[in-house]
């Protein structure tokens, strides 16, 4: 019964990226499927790659025939943001024991911010309801993609602006973390070097220097955060 | 027609190289008895600073001079902030401001 208890707490901390995973999920199979791949090809990439906008670049990489170089260098541009991820959930996932591996590999954007901002009660199992939380993560996004490349076409209606749910999630997260006054320099730091990186090398290359300059600031200005977090 | 070795060749590179960004800070701190003072610091303020971060990637393709300036997801966005900070319901906010969202969207009032 305690299991249960703690797939039925971790299905719940889910419910927002399920929304988003299926759609989108459904919409890269849809894709797939567009250029002439079916569900099973679906079913593999969802399950080893798992890279949400890669996946849609990837989709262009095959119709393109691109090199496998070129493949290598687009890959490493666009997801290089997950280095920084493991980063800050190294003790957290040190502890995971036989699932840690898969905790690692399944770290996408949207499970990285539903384990960060999930508060386990007393009682329940932290560890159990991490794994719990990855899996149900992976499993909508291998869902939707199947579900996309078999039986897109009968989709009728519109779903245009469904993306939208993965940007209110990773608000609303924010407006959280915000509450925690030592939290409020990160949140600032992040916020100032996505505009200066966004002005100067645009939409599609700010992110990882973005995210360089943000962990400099903050071990920079440790005692700065270390003095805010005492008055919390 | 499709090219099946070269779609595997494709599917097996991007697998590889996405799992070794993923492993990576792990390959080179985890191994450790200790993990050092300033990773567990930033265990601790990074999250905000990339949540933040990601904020921005999801709205990175705003146009604030053409096309319909951006209003639909300053709109939408702002309800989350203000639903949020108010109900502090994480599927309620993530509803509304989605459905808010697509309402703008696909009505083009903007």
């Amino acid at each position: 019964m305690e299991s249960k208890k703690n797939l039925r707490f971790a299905f719940r901390q889910t419910i927002p990226v399920m929304l988003g995973y299926i759609f989108l999920g459904t919409a890269f199979g849809l894709m797939l499927n567009d250029a002439g791949y079916h569900f099973l090809w679906a079913l593999l990439i969802s399950v080893a790659v798992y890279a949400g906008s890669m996946q849609f670049v990837m989709v262009t990489l095959f119709t393109g025939g691109a090199s496998l170089i070129y493949t290598a260098l687009m890959t490493l541009f666009i997801n290089g943001r997950h280095i920084f991820y493991g980063l800050s959930l190294i003790e957290k996932f040190k502890q995971m024991g036989k699932s840690y591996p898969y905790m690692v590999f399944s770290l996408t954007d949207e499970t990285y911010s539903v384990l960060c901002r999930t508060k386990i009660p007393e009682g329940l199992n932290e560890k159990k309801i991490m794994f719990y939380i990855s899996l149900l993560n992976h499993s909508y996004w291998i869902l939707g993609s199947v579900l996309g490349a078999l039986a897109g076409q009968m989709i009728t209606f519109n779903t245009a602006g469904i993306e939208f749910s993965m940007t209110a999630l990773f608000t609303a997260i924010v407006v959280e973390q915000w509450q925690e006054k030592s939290n409020r320099i990160p949140v600032f730091i992040g916020g100032i070097s996505s505009i200066i990186f966004l002005a100067i090398l645009g939409p599609d290359r700010f992110i990882m220097p973005a995210l360089m300059l943000s962990v400099a600031a903050i071990l920079f200005m440790k005692k700065v955060i270390l003095r805010e977090g005492k008055y919390d | 027609m499709i090219n099946i070795s070269h779609s595997l060749a494709i599917i097996a590179v991007v697998a590889l190289c996405t799992a070794f960004l993923r492993y990576a800070p792990f390959l080179v701190f985890a191994g450790r008895k200790t993990v050092p003072a300033w990773i567990t610091y930033l265990g601790k303020f990074l999250p905000p600073a990339i949540m933040t971060t990601l904020v921005f990637y999801c709205l990175r393709n705003i146009e604030f001079l053409k096309g319909n300036f951006g209003v639909p997801e300053i709109i939408a966005t702002g309800l989350v902030i203000i639903l949020h900070s108010w109900k502090k319901n994480i599927l309620l906010t993530v509803a509304a401001g989605t459905i808010l969202y697509m309402v703008m969207v696909q009505s083009r009032i903007f």
